[in-house]
């Protein structure tokens, strides 16, 4: 396997599959969030790759540069549901929260 | 087979096993050092394609910082260190089925796309950035508005617009949303019989 474009982008596609597999599965909101992880990780591998097989150059890395930044605000936002959540329901199952079920 | 080649098969490897470890692990904290595996070596990929600066930023902020996060998150919301919250056999069949096509989807999609190669002229000049790796300086400048790289290899007169805007945008979104998690995760008060 050599390093190219494509060997990139595969790597940044088992990433995805894989985050939208564990988003779907997993009944543990943290679990979810790790989900949401891998996909943001998939994208940056991409944006990686981009900038250094094409000629995209710095923009792809300073786009990474913003989704990892992003990401860090979203695990935070989303740990601090996870806490008020679990504060309410001693649980963090995300089949629990069904209260705004109409 | 490279130096270069051999690295890359490696870190992909442990990436890709990392990712779908996560997938399959039942327990949260299991899920967790398989990310720190996942990420970590989706960080030493981006340091073999020459983005040293992306690099650190992801061993700093995810493997540091997020992952610290999310230990937190399971120590603070778990009665034990091996909570459980079970999928059931059949779920997980079902959802590493419909997994398996998408993968399928996307990898047949990436097969038939032809990339446009870099264009002759920037290859020439060699947009010398990107091609050492030494992307540290250019990164701060671009941020701070300026693009040398790009100008210094374009022909016309009108300088390449950087990043302040959404850099700034970005700085005050982090602020407001860490105090806004500060504040969504103060205890406020415990439910009856909870201690």
């Amino acid at each position: 396997m050599t390093a190219d474009l494509n060997s990139y982008l595969f790597v940044g596609a088992v990433l995805f599959v894989c985050g939208v597999v564990c988003m779907a599965t997993k009944r543990n909101g943290i679990g979810v969030l790790m989900g949401v992880e891998l996909v943001l990780n998939g994208a940056n591998v991409n944006f990686v790759a981009f900038a250094r097989y094409t000629d995209l150059g710095l923009d792809g890395q300073v786009f990474s540069l913003f989704v990892i930044v992003l990401a860090a605000a979203e695990a935070a936002v989303a740990l601090a549901i996870a806490l008020n959540f679990y504060n309410n329901h001693l649980t963090i199952d995300v089949d629990r929260a069904n209260k705004l079920k109409g | 087979m490279n130096g270069e080649s051999f690295l890359f098969t490696v870190f992909a490897l442990a990436t890709c096993l990392g990712a779908i470890a996560v997938v399959f692990s039942q327990t949260v904290v299991r899920m967790a050092f398989w990310l720190v595996i996942s990420l970590g070596s989706t960080a030493a990929l981006f340091f073999l394609a020459k983005a040293d600066f992306v690099g650190a930023a992801q061993l700093l902020i995810y493997v540091g910082g997020t992952l610290v996060l999310l230990v937190f998150g399971v120590m603070l919301t778990a009665s034990g260190p091996y909570l459980k919250i079970i999928t059931s056999p059949g779920e997980i069949i079902m959802g590493s089925c419909v997994g398996l096509l998408f993968l399928f989807v996307v990898f047949a999609s990436l097969d038939g796309v032809k990339w446009r190669e870099p264009s002759v002229a920037a290859m020439a000049t060699g947009n010398p950035v990107v091609a050492t790796g030494n992307t540290l300086r250019p990164i701060g400048l671009s941020f701070l508005g300026s693009r040398p790289d790009q100008d210094l290899i374009s022909d016309g007169d009108d300088l390449t617009p950087g990043y302040l805007l959404p850099f700034e945008i970005v700085s005050v979104h982090l602020l407001v949303v860490l105090i806004g998690a500060a504040y969504l995760a103060r205890a406020k008060r415990r439910p009856v019989g909870s201690g």
